[in-house]
């Protein structure tokens, strides 16, 4: 993958400007020349800083992974913040820091990419599992059966209740435990259409839980 | 029983999109006020992260990354 470098900053001791002042920064970045190539070359820092903050804390889930593909994840994730943040400078609208602004995208950035790499040739399961697996075993005989009973009428209204499209991302996301942007790239589609499918999917199975007699708040039995 | 991990914040939310659009505010208010009036301030937020990982888990990172003073 292409990944654009930018220059370093130079700048004489005593004579670097911080900004904190987030005009400063769209200023900046929307300038001519050498202010403007300043500016891309501290955000490119200031999101590279953001990658490797994310990646830090999902080594666990990423090892075994060598420093140089670690470094490289991280520069992917930078770059194409940096493009995204870049097209969408117009509609910064100065409810957060720029900062705080800019760091949304490289943590969207590096964390999708360490989600799909984590779950390199690994297999999506869209099947339904056996619900029983989600019974809390620390609870007392009594409410082990209340969980019993409303885990087999929430197996049954999945079967009965969704559409086969709800089925599939229903289980694969909340019973099987597949990112959702896993789970879009695999199907082809967005996080946030999956989403939808997912709370429309949710909300058949709440209301089918409630014609059934269950209460759907926490631990809530016939 | 976590029936929420199950069947998602039984409330009304945003979606991933207006999350996403909406974290960076969402985020200081939460480290310049306290929790429940960024709650009050953005409702729907709190509610998407108990049904999505995924931005629960940006939401995380974020709060921390920026808590941290970076």
């Amino acid at each position: 993958m292409y990944v654009e470098t930018y220059p370093r900053r130079r700048v004489p001791a005593g004579m670097t400007r911080s900004r904190d002042d987030s005009r400063d920064w769209i200023a900046e970045l929307r300038a001519e020349g050498p202010e403007r190539d300043t500016a891309l070359a501290d955000l490119h820092a200031l999101l590279l800083r953001g990658a490797r903050f994310e990646l830090n804390r999902r080594r666990a889930c990423l090892a075994p992974m060598a420093r140089e593909e670690l470094d490289d994840l991280a520069l992917q994730a930078a770059h194409d913040a940096m493009v995204a943040i870049l097209a969408k400078l117009d509609t910064f609208r100065g409810a957060s820091r720029f900062t705080t602004w800019a760091y949304k995208f490289v943590l969207l950035e590096a964390a999708v990419k360490a989600r799909r790499r984590a779950w390199q040739g690994r297999e999506v399961v869209l099947a339904e599992p056996d619900l029983h697996a989600f019974a809390d075993p620390a609870r007392g005989s009594q409410e082990a059966v209340e969980d019993s009973e409303l885990l087999r009428a929430i197996g049954a209204a999945v079967r009965d209740d969704l559409t086969p499209h709800q089925r599939e991302v229903f289980c694969a996301l909340a019973l099987n435990g597949v990112p959702i942007d896993v789970l879009a790239d695999r199907l082809r589609t967005t996080r946030g259409a999956l989403y939808k499918t997912l709370h429309d999917a949710r909300r058949r199975l709440r209301a089918a839980l409630a014609d059934a007699g269950y209460t759907t708040t926490s631990g809530g039995g016939p | 029983m976590n029936l929420d991990g199950l069947l998602g914040p039984a409330g009304p939310e945003v979606s991933c999109e207006e999350c996403f659009e909406l974290l960076d505010q969402y985020v200081e208010l939460e480290l310049e006020l306290a929790d429940a009036d960024a709650d009050a301030r953005l409702p729907g937020m709190r509610e998407h992260f108990q049904g999505c990982p995924a931005c629960r888990e940006e939401h995380e990172s974020l709060r921390e990354l920026v808590s941290r003073g970076a």
